[in-house]
This record gives C-alpha cells, sequence and structure tokens, in this order.
C-alpha cells in the first residue's frame, strides 16, 4: 500500500488519496451517487462475493467497533445538546459513525462464521459480544463529559479516522476501500465541526476555554493507543491491505497541533493510558455503555426486528 | 396598533396614518384571504391573524422539540443497529423540523430564545401527546405509525395555510413525516409476525397510544372556540372532528394489515353521515395532561430546561468568540 504524500493540509483537501472516486475504490457495484450500504455488503456476503482473510475481518472488527461505540456515545446528546443546531450536527455524526460501523461489521462478521458456516451479522456481533470481545480503543468509550470532552474526543477522533480512513481508500482489499472511500468524505466534516468547535470553545469565553482545556486533559491519555502497532497490522500494512497505526502519528500531530496553536493551546502534557482495548482490556467505561446497548436484544434471543 | 411594535412589519406598510395603513392592509389582507393566496411576512396582517399563528407555529416547534425526548429514549437500546440508525435519524429530522417552525414563527417578529425561555418556564404548550411514557420499543412503533400518522392528517392541510413561511415549512416536514409513519407501521409489523411477547409489545403499544393520538386533533368541533376563527383565515382546512374521523378510517384499514386491533370497540362508518365513528374519548385525561398533570411533563420540562441551562456557557463562547472574530476581522479591513 502506498503513502499517500505528505503534502496534505488542514481539511477540506480530501483529494489526496481519495482519487478515482467510488468507481474504482471496489470491485463490487458501487459507483457514484450509489454510496456503499452495509445493506450491499450483506448481500455480497451472502452471495459469496466477497469475503475477507480472517487478519481483515479482525481488522475491520477493530474498526467497526471503534465506530460503534462512539455512535452510542455520540447519540446519547440527541436532545440534550446546547443548541438545536448541535442535536443536528451530533447526531449526523452519530449516524456517520454508525454506518461505518454497520459496514465494517457485517464485512468483519463475513470473515467469522458461525456453526452452520454463514456469517456473524452485525447484530450479533454488536449485540451478543461480551465486554472483553469487543476490539475498540479506549478512547472511543471515554464518557461524554460536558460539551467541552466530548469535543475533544470527536476532535483526536476525526484527525485520527481521517487519516487512517484516506490511507484505507488504497487498501489492496476492495471492500476495506470501498468502506473507506465513503468514510473518509464524512469523517472530513467531523473534522471540520470539532475543529470550529476547539476554535470557538478556546477563544470564546474564560469558561469556555478552562473547559476545553480540561476536556482535552481528559481525552489526551487516550491519544497514545490508537497509534500502537502490533502483529495484526503488520501483517496487514504487509499485504498491502491496512495501516500500520504508528505512520498515521505524524501527520495527526501535525494537523491537530496547526489547530491547538491557532486555538493558542497546548498538547496536553498528561501520561499515556496503557490501552490495551484491541485485546479485550476496558476501561470501566465500556462495561455500563454495552449493558443499555444490549439489554433489549438479549431479552429476545433470535428475535428479528 | 400592535403589528407596528413587531420588527418585521416594513417600514413602508406603518408609515403615514396608522388608520389609513391599517384600512389600506386589511382590505389587502382581506383579498388576499378571498383569493385563498398566500399572507408573506412582510404583508400587513391584523394583530390577532399573527397571534393566533405565531402561538401555533412555536407550539408546534415546540411540539417537536419535546417530542424528540420519547424516541432519544430508546436511541441507546434500539434492538438492532438498522432500527438504530432509523431512530436516530427519525429524531435528528425532528429537531430540524422544530429549526424550520422556530424560523418560520420568527418571521412574525418574535425570536427564537424567547419562545424557548416561554418553554421552558411553563408558559408556552407542545402537542400533550408527549407527555405520555414511551415504555417498551414497541413504543417506537406506535408512535411513528399512530402519533406521526395523526400528525401528517393535521399537518397535510396545513402545507396550504395562508400564511407562507408556515405552509411551506410544513411541505417539507410533512414529506418526513410520511417516511416516519411507515418506518414506525413496518416496526410494528416486524413486532407482529415475531415471537409471542413481540406481538403482544405491538398490541399493548397500540392500546395505549390510541386515545392519545386521537386526542392531538383536539377538542370536539362544539367545545374548540378558536377552530373557526382559523377557518375563516384559511389557516385550519377542517375541522378537528373531520380530521379525526378521516385518521380512525386510515386505521381501520391499516390495524388489519398489522394484524392488530384497535382498543376500541365503537369503530364504525355511519352510511347516514359517510363518516368514520369512534368510541368516547376520556377528555378529563385530556384537560388533566394539557394542565401540567400528565404522566411525563415534569421529566420532559425538566430535560429541556437541563439541556437548555447545560448549554448556557456553549453558547454564550460561541457568541464571544462571533464578536471577536468580527471585531478582529474589522480591525484587519481599517488597516
Amino acid at each position: 500500500m502506498s503513502t499517500p504524500e505528505a503534502t496534505e493540509t488542514g481539511h477540506g483537501d480530501i483529494s489526496t488519496g481519495v482519487a478515482g472516486g467510488d468507481s474504482n475504490a471496489s470491485a463490487t457495484r458501487i459507483t457514484p451517487g450509489n454510496a456503499l450500504r452495509p445493506e450491499d455488503i450483506a448481500l455480497e456476503v451472502k452471495t459469496g462475493l466477497v469475503k475477507p482473510s480472517e487478519d481483515v475481518a479482525e481488522y475491520a472488527l477493530r474498526l467497526g467497533d471503534d465506530a460503534l461505540i462512539l455512535a452510542q456515545r455520540l447519540g446519547h446528546w440527541i436532545s440534550r445538546a446546547p443548541e438545536l443546531e448541535e442535536d443536528i450536527a451530533l447526531g449526523n455524526i452519530a449516524l456517520d459513525q454508525l454506518g461505518h460501523a454497520r459496514s465494517f461489521l457485517t464485512y468483519a462478521g463475513a470473515g467469522m462464521p458461525k456453526e452452520d458456516g454463514t456469517a456473524t451479522s452485525e447484530d450479533e456481533l454488536a449485540y451478543f459480544r461480551r465486554e472483553h470481545e469487543f476490539r475498540s480503543v479506549q478512547l472511543f468509550e471515554q464518557p461524554n463529559g460536558d460539551f467541552a470532552a466530548t469535543i475533544a474526543r470527536q476532535f483526536v477522533v476525526s484527525y485520527y479516522q481521517y487519516q487512517l480512513y484516506r490511507r484505507l481508500t488504497e487498501s489492496t482489499d476492495a471492500t476495506l476501500a470501498a468502506i473507506a472511500t465513503k468514510a473518509v468524505k464524512e469523517v472530513d466534516y467531523h473534522r471540520d465541526h470539532s475543529s470550529q468547535w476547539v476554535l470557538r470553545l478556546a477563544g470564546g469565553t474564560e469558561e469556555s476555554r478552562t473547559r476545553m482545556i480540561h476536556g482535552l486533559r481528559l481525552m489526551w491519555p487516550y491519544v497514545n493507543e490508537l497509534f500502537q502497532d502490533d502483529d495484526l497490522t503488520r501483517r496487514l500494512a504487509e499485504a498491502g491491505a491496512g495501516v500500520v497505526p504508528s505512520s498515521l502519528r505524524e501527520d495527526f500531530d501535525r494537523l491537530t497541533a496547526d489547530v491547538l496553536t491557532e486555538a493558542e493551546l497546548e498538547v496536553p502534557d498528561v501520561p499515556a493510558a496503557p490501552g490495551g482495548g484491541r485485546y479485550g482490556k476496558h476501561s470501566e467505561h465500556l462495561g455500563y455503555l454495552l449493558a443499555e446497548m444490549q439489554v433489549l436484544a438479549r431479552e429476545h434471543p433470535g428475535a428479528s426486528w | 396598533m400592535a403589528a407596528q411594535n413587531l420588527q418585521s412589519v416594513p417600514a413602508e406598510r406603518t408609515a403615514g396614518t396608522s388608520e389609513t395603513a391599517d384600512a389600506e392592509g386589511q382590505a389587502h389582507f382581506d383579498r388576499i384571504i378571498a383569493e385563498d393566496s398566500r399572507i408573506e411576512p412582510r404583508d400587513w396582517m391584523p394583530a390577532a391573524y399573527r397571534k393566533t399563528l405565531l402561538r401555533q407555529v412555536s407550539q408546534h416547534a415546540h411540539s417537536e422539540i419535546i417530542g424528540m425526548q420519547p424516541e432519544a429514549n430508546w436511541i441507546s437500546r434500539a434492538p438492532s443497529l438498522k432500527r438504530k440508525a432509523i431512530l436516530m435519524a427519525k429524531v435528528q429530522d425532528e429537531a430540524g423540523h422544530g429549526l424550520y417552525l422556530y424560523s418560520a414563527a420568527e418571521t412574525l417578529g418574535q425570536s427564537r430564545d424567547k419562545m424557548m425561555d416561554d418553554l421552558i418556564a411553563g408558559k408556552a404548550r407542545y402537542s400533550s401527546i408527549f407527555n405520555y411514557p414511551a415504555r417498551t420499543w414497541a413504543d417506537m412503533g406506535a408512535i411513528g405509525w399512530l402519533v406521526d400518522g395523526a400528525a401528517i392528517c393535521n399537518q397535510v392541510p396545513l402545507c396550504r395555510a395562508s400564511y407562507g413561511p408556515y405552509g411551506r415549512a410544513m411541505v417539507r416536514v410533512c414529506k418526513e413525516e410520511s417516511f416516519h409513519q411507515r418506518q414506525g407501521f413496518e416496526i410494528l409489523l416486524e413486532l407482529s409476525n415475531g415471537t409471542p411477547e413481540q406481538k403482544q409489545m405491538a398490541q399493548d403499544a397500540v392500546n395505549r397510544w390510541y386515545a392519545p393520538a386521537l386526542m392531538m386533533f383536539g377538542p370536539p368541533d362544539d367545545d374548540s372556540p378558536n377552530s373557526k376563527q382559523s377557518m375563516a383565515w384559511n389557516i385550519k382546512r377542517f375541522s378537528n372532528d373531520e380530521l379525526r374521523s378521516r385518521f380512525v378510517g386510515m386505521m381501520v384499514e391499516q390495524v388489519r394489515v398489522l394484524g392488530l386491533t384497535l382498543p376500541d370497540d365503537q369503530v364504525r362508518f355511519n352510511e347516514d353521515t359517510r363518516k368514520w365513528e369512534h368510541g368516547p374519548l376520556d377528555w378529563h385525561e385530556f384537560q388533566e395532561v394539557l394542565a401540567g398533570r400528565g404522566p411525563c411533563n415534569a421529566q420532559r420540562l425538566e430535560r429541556r430546561r437541563a439541556a437548555h441551562d447545560d448549554g448556557a456557557w456553549v453558547r454564550e463562547a460561541a457568541a464571544a468568540y462571533a464578536a471577536k472574530q468580527s471585531a478582529k476581522q474589522q480591525k484587519e479591513y481599517a488597516a
């Protein structure tokens, strides 16, 4: 997998790495104006058109879990945001993340067949795994806190996901590339949203500045985990299907620093947490989130909705 | 002339002697209503027309915003990811409807902040249906099918309301509402064809939401003092009872497809009047909920108040930042 040029600058420029657009991103029937839906992937899985390798499935599970947990967190803001426009904006971002999660999980499930040989569904993965089976990194499960904490989390996530998806548009795995091609455009807006709020809160009132600084300090210990490599990501990078997370760090640091500098903020000087989410070691927060998310589905195992 | 105090009344219409302006304005207004054409924000309008509309449109906006809560209650627990996505999109649509409607109401001369303050202070009303709890997942189906269904019956004629901004807002609102109703129907259909527990859940939800949904059309015609004037002004096109009867007829057909029943054994088509009839409704309960003594009135208002209060520092920050940026730009421009 080729490394995109390092000339990419702030948000708004998504041409690099997305060249070719939807029509080339997938070997399947995804064309411009006909965006990739989770249902499309499910159909391709069912008809045997696509099947991820074991490594790709595990990788898709990681990325799907990240997006799912974030969607669950952000969904909580709907009807509670500081302004109606933010109910809509945060709801939109949650929906985008949920869409990415559904695509990644559907694809992951295709590489994780059940005993009868059929693919594991997105819902079976979301609702019937236990806490230690989730592969999301710990940043995504961090509580919403106040609006500044949520924006701090969004700021880190959107800059990270943008770099990641931008690179994955060139994945040798056509389905991962297709998901990333759709996702990178959406995450670019998330980046715009979060960076604008970082500037507003940092440059608004004394209170908002204090809260923004506090929010960044709350989230920054979990930044390191985003960029940790392991055998899986090294193998996938070698095969051109995935990315070693450490290779995203430089652009992430540079682009977030641009915003922080403009906001007259420092990169928080806080110790990094050890992480471990990719191996099922989560913070104390995930269990509650899952308990709420899964409760109804688990009351009616096997039911369809 | 009260309307003169409102900022949306343009200077040219309020210039001159107010009596002449009033007489001319009234003639113009009467002509537009007689032609069944549209009043626009800059047109002269009677103070009572403005007041009626402002009340109706702002109440409608408040209903959308408060109405987000019972459904937001199930976003985190939606039983499949697809349903979660649909529900999120739906509640988000409602925030959007609230925004268009507050904007439409603002053209009548009142700020969104003031309307929001009135809502939080308990001075403004919203549809009493949202003071009932959404106890189970099936309520997402029943709210979509019955509550949004009733709302559509009410709102489709409002697309032709004489006040332009309101009518136009309703066109878009109705398009989205019809999606909402279909997704509600689909939830119930899936449950009805599911396990016995799921079917029971669906029937229970329909039982609980049926009567409150019928009461959404407002009091019976002989007890609805404002209706006549609203109809004369081409705001309202059909009476409460007329709309209610139509709605019952639609539900009778659809509930069969769902394989469920309506909790009303007196529903029948009256061959003489050619109208659908239903059993008695508990208007005492309606008045109680309207008066603030419903199951969730306090909870709904408190949640809105909390969101508003918790967000105050964010809105202040955004305003302060915008002011600083604008001052900076002016300085740069001057330099």
